[in-house]
């Protein structure tokens, strides 16, 4: 429980609280952010949620367990929890705000809120969805799953997602999401 | 003052006289809350945000009783970007909250017992700051012998005021002397196991300045939270303003407060919003757990099979603080000797306080570790007997106007023999393919394919819907009808199982026109009650139909009068319309559904939902302590690694009782996703606490059923409507989760010939 529960833990490494010189840009969903006044271990997760106003990676476990904060850097899949922010300067990050269906532009104004990407339809109609704090990290990793492998067999389905932990539905409606988008787009080809 | 990340709620604007033919009850429609929810833009509690916002944190106690000396937080004040620290002696109002007795101080004083107490709290410029603060804080602690021994616990000396046995409850029923031709008995334990909902604990409190406070919170139940925040704030109730930030997931474990009375005290001290939002591990030990138990039992039964008589006695570990433990242990008793006739029966239950995390509430409660072990006595039984495990379920099987051990008859639907032949008629899983994620263990690829072995195993359970003994229950809501849309105000806390939707399919199906649900709050309704015990589609359920049709009932009268009619020459149909065979003489039968026929008049009526009255046990623990009951049945099929004790649940069919289905996708959802946690509990999740210190607090060593661990689920529901529940509906969230457990555990014996009595089973329990 790290320094929370030890009154007696020496206090870390003294750190810069801010750094003015820390002034980087971020380039979110095709948008270049500016971030000042961060911490050299403000972890993407953080600079995302609290600093860029993209709560849409979720806090869950904050360790790399839980697959909440899955976002794309470079069109990687990763934990945005683990990551540092600052190494991420000069890679594209998307984030689940900036999906969006297929052949539309990232960030399209016109699109924002009202147009779900294949699979956020899916998820909604098969009942992927209860609490939905795992939904983004979801949504996110089931892009990026299909987009390598567009028919995977249900094995690989389900090592695929492993990362990605889900309380509410045993996960049956998500596979079942899964298997929705993939009959559509194939019907499509 | 509204937090910057709006409230939860929907967001496209709904459309007057929609025909609403789809979304009414029985249909699947989508959840209102979907699209921002897989959009990332729904508000969780830990995404609100506010100007000038600190962040909040608590100082946790690292031992599991000491003796504090002293508290010294000047250095902590000291450091730059630290607003407040605040310890016992800045709580104004109760130092002490609890579900059932107030016995939990909101900071230690004096003396900490569990580890994981909150001392202190501070509010900082950044949650960076905040956590150096705490380490800031000097705590002189003396550590004292702790007491983490649940066995132990009446002997020894109390640990708290109100002394360490927290309730004992003792159930005889027929003749305590009865005896069967055969007899088996057995001990078993079941492990402590985390609700592990995803979204941490949080919330965001907002001084307004004149002394009050508005708090966004995840919680359960939003009037019982206020009511105990209030007290430990010393303010009125109205002062004391709590609204539903979005919850990610509950599951029991946002019955209790967490952090809310801190951040209020925090938010009003400094005069600033105060954010706090747990980190996993603090979520670990800031959350009531599920009551690790131990539990003896001896079933007597006829040479046929008949059940002659229970014997069982009950301990749960409940920790340091009361929480809901009182209720639960009563559960355990009440549900002890499982679906089945016992005309004779001893149960004895206790649940004792302990320098161990607080247990409470979760999926369940109380009905899940005392299902592993009548289910366990079953199938020992049966072996004894030389019958089917499924056999002598079935000749046991509880029905309609059979008698509980509490003296209770079962007046509603009881479909237990259907619920169980329902589980067993599911196809049975084909045996491991060559694949290599087929087996035990997976991507590891450990399995050795000859030493795999298959077992089959059934399991049943029963559970109470809504609270029990006499508690006072209700439920408030309001449903309003302007321009065609029915907007419900109901202060539930909507926490992911989609009453959201249920309350929107019933204004549908009353009014015949679009409904929208508000933001659940305590300002302008009375409580909704929990969040828990499968109660909500039953009670709020009920209180919007009620309000529904008390607005049904105005435009009736409202068209009538129109018309120089008796409102009873109008007809309310099923499906939100209003009819008349021919309006007065007058050309043309009337048919339209009750919105358009309201016209451009609002309409608005309150309602509050009741169900009968319960009563509480007698010394005998004998009453009619519960309004109704759930059942269901579980059978599971495992593949066991013999040499690695690995175990693979293949597949878990079930059978169960849900009176109507409202929202059949819904209702799966529940099903499968409380069928994930049986499993949990049956093979991988348990919090593993040495010398009262939790080990593992991180989903890194507890860990829950990923993707790759969930069995296929094959789904019967059995629709036997209840008599006094609205729709006929019952709830369906615990059911799943209580017998799963007991059914894979039986099926690992099956696998393995190893006498399995404790979950989670380990692989060192099969090797």
């Amino acid at each position: 429980m790290g320094g929370d529960v030890t009154g007696t833990t020496p206090p870390a490494t003294p750190v810069r609280d801010t750094d003015a010189d820390a002034v980087y840009r971020l380039t979110v969903n095709g948008t270049a952010h500016t971030v000042e006044g961060t911490r050299p271990t403000d972890s993407l997760l953080h600079v995302l949620r609290d600093r860029l106003g993209l709560p849409g990676a979720k806090n869950a476990c904050e360790q790399g367990e839980c697959g909440s904060c899955s976002v794309l850097v470079d069109g990687v899949l990763v934990c945005a929890c683990l990551e540092l922010a600052e190494a991420a300067v000069g890679c594209e990050i998307t984030t689940v705000e900036g999906l969006t269906p297929a052949g539309a532009e990232p960030g399209d104004a016109a699109l924002t809120g009202a147009v779900l990407t294949d699979v956020q339809q899916a998820m909604i109609e098969a009942g992927g969805v209860q609490c939905g704090f795992c939904t983004p990290g979801f949504v996110v990793a089931i892009h990026d799953l299909l987009d390598r492998v567009p028919d995977p067999g249900p094995l690989e389905v389900r090592e695929a997602l492993a990362g990605n932990l889900c309380r509410c539905t045993g996960y049956g409606r998500i596979l079942a999401a899964i298997e929705q988008v993939v009959t559509v787009r194939g019907n499509g080809r | 003052m509204t937090p910057a990340v709006a409230s939860t709620g929907v967001e496209a604007p709904p459309t007057r006289g929609g025909a609403a033919t789809s979304g009414r009850i029985g249909d699947s429609p989508i959840r209102p809350d979907g699209t921002p929810k897989v959009q990332g833009r729904f508000a969780f509690a830990s995404d609100l945000e506010a100007d000038g916002m600190l962040w909040g944190r608590a100082l946790r106690s690292p031992h599991p009783y000491a003796r504090i000396r002293s508290v010294d937080v000047g250095p902590a004040l000291a450091i730059a970007g630290v607003s407040c620290v605040l310890t016992a002696d800045d709580v104004p109002g109760a130092p002490t909250y609890g579900l059932m007795s107030p016995d939990q101080p909101v900071f230690a004083r004096g003396v900490v017992r569990y580890t994981g107490e909150p001392v202190a709290a501070v509010a900082a410029d950044h949650p960076d700051t905040a956590r150096r603060a705490l380490a800031a804080v000097v705590v002189d602690y003396e550590p004292l012998d702790p007491l983490v021994d649940p066995a132990r616990a009446a002997e020894a000396p109390p640990i708290h005021a109100d002394g360490n046995v927290i309730r004992h409850i003792r159930i005889e029923h027929g003749d305590p002397a009865a005896a069967g031709d055969v007899v088996v008995e057995g001990t078993y334990e079941v492990g402590m196991q985390d609700q592990a909902f995803l979204g941490p604990e949080s919330g965001l409190a907002v001084p307004d300045g004149e002394g009050g406070v508005d708090l966004w919170v995840a919680t359960q139940w939003l009037h019982e939270d206020r009511d105990q925040v209030a007290a430990c704030l010393g303010l009125p109730h109205e002062q004391v303003r709590l609204h539903l930030g979005g919850v990610g997931g509950a599951f029991g474990g946002r019955e209790d407060l967490s952090m809310q009375v801190h951040a209020c005290l925090l938010a009003l001290r400094t005069g600033r919003p105060v954010k706090m939002s747990y980190l996993r591990d603090e979520s670990f030990v800031g959350h009531v757990h599920r009551h690790p138990a131990r539990m003896r039992y001896r079933h007597h039964a006829n040479a046929a099979g008949d059940l002659v008589k229970v014997e069982a006695e009950v301990l749960l570990d409940g920790g340091a603080y009361g929480s809901s433990s009182s209720a639960v242990v009563s559960n355990a008793a009440r549900f002890a000797c499982g679906p089945y006739r016992v005309p004779n029966a001893l149960i004895d239950a206790t649940v004792v306080r302990t320098n161990n995390p607080p247990c409470g509430a979760m999926r369940g409660f109380g009905a899940v570790q005392v299902c592993f072990g009548h289910e366990s006595q079953m199938d020992k039984l049966a072996t004894r007997l030389g019958m089917d495990p499924v056999e002598l379920r079935l000749r046991n099987a509880l029905a309609t106007g059979d008698v509980l051990p509490t003296g209770q008859r079962v007046t509603g639907a009881a479909p237990v023999a259907e619920c169980i032949r329902a589980a067993v008629a599911h196809p049975l899983p084909p045996m491991p393919g060559d694949g290599w994620l087929d087996h035990p263990g997976g991507a590891g690829r450990t399995a050795e394919r000859a030493r795999v072995r298959r077992g089959v195993g059934v399991a049943a359970g029963l559970k109470n819907v809504m609270y029990s003994e006499g508690f006072e229950d209700d439920s408030e809501a309001r449903v309003r009808l302007s321009e065609g849309v029915a907007s419900v105000t109901c202060a539930v806390a909507e926490v992911g199982q989609g009453f959201v939707t249920i309350a929107s399919q019933i204004a549908r199906t009353v009014l015949g026109c679009d409904a929208v649900v508000e933001p659940a709050g305590t300002v302008g309704i009375d409580s909704a009650g929990s969040s828990s015990a499968s109660r909500q589609t039953w009670m709020s359920g009920g209180a919007v139909l009620k309000a529904a049709r008390a607005v049904a009932d105005q435009v009736r009268s409202a068209v009538a009068e129109r018309l120089g009619l008796a409102p009873e020459s109008l007809t309310l149909t099923d499906d939100g319309r209003i009819v008349a065979a021919a309006v007065g003489g007058a050309a043309g039968a009337l048919d339209m559904t009750v919105a358009d026929a309201a016209g451009d008049r609002d309409f608005e009526a309150t309602a509050v939902h009741r169900h009968r009255r319960t009563y509480p046990l007698d010394e005998r623990g004998q009453g009619d302590a519960d309004v109704s009951f759930v059942f269901a049945a579980h059978r599971a099929v495992v593949d066991v690694d013999t040499d690695l004790g690995l175990v693979r649940v293949v597949q878990v069919t079930t059978g169960q009782d849900v009176g109507r289905m409202l929202h059949p996708t819904q209702v799966i959802g529940q099903i499968e996703g409380g069928i994930a946690q049986g499993v949990g509990l049956a093979v991988m999740e348990e919090i593993v606490v040495e010398d009262g210190l939790v080990r593992n607090p991180g989903f890194t060593d507890y860990l829950i059923p990923t993707v790759a661990d969930t069995p296929e689920v094959l789904a019967t529901c059995i629709e036997e409507p209840e008599p006094e529940a609205p729709f006929g509906a019952k709830g369906a969230g615990e059911p799943p989760t209580i017998s799963s457990t007991a059914a894979v555990a039986a099926a690992i014996r099956a696998a393995t010939g190893v006498d399995v009595t404790r979950v989670p089973v380990r692989p060192w329990d099969l090797i």
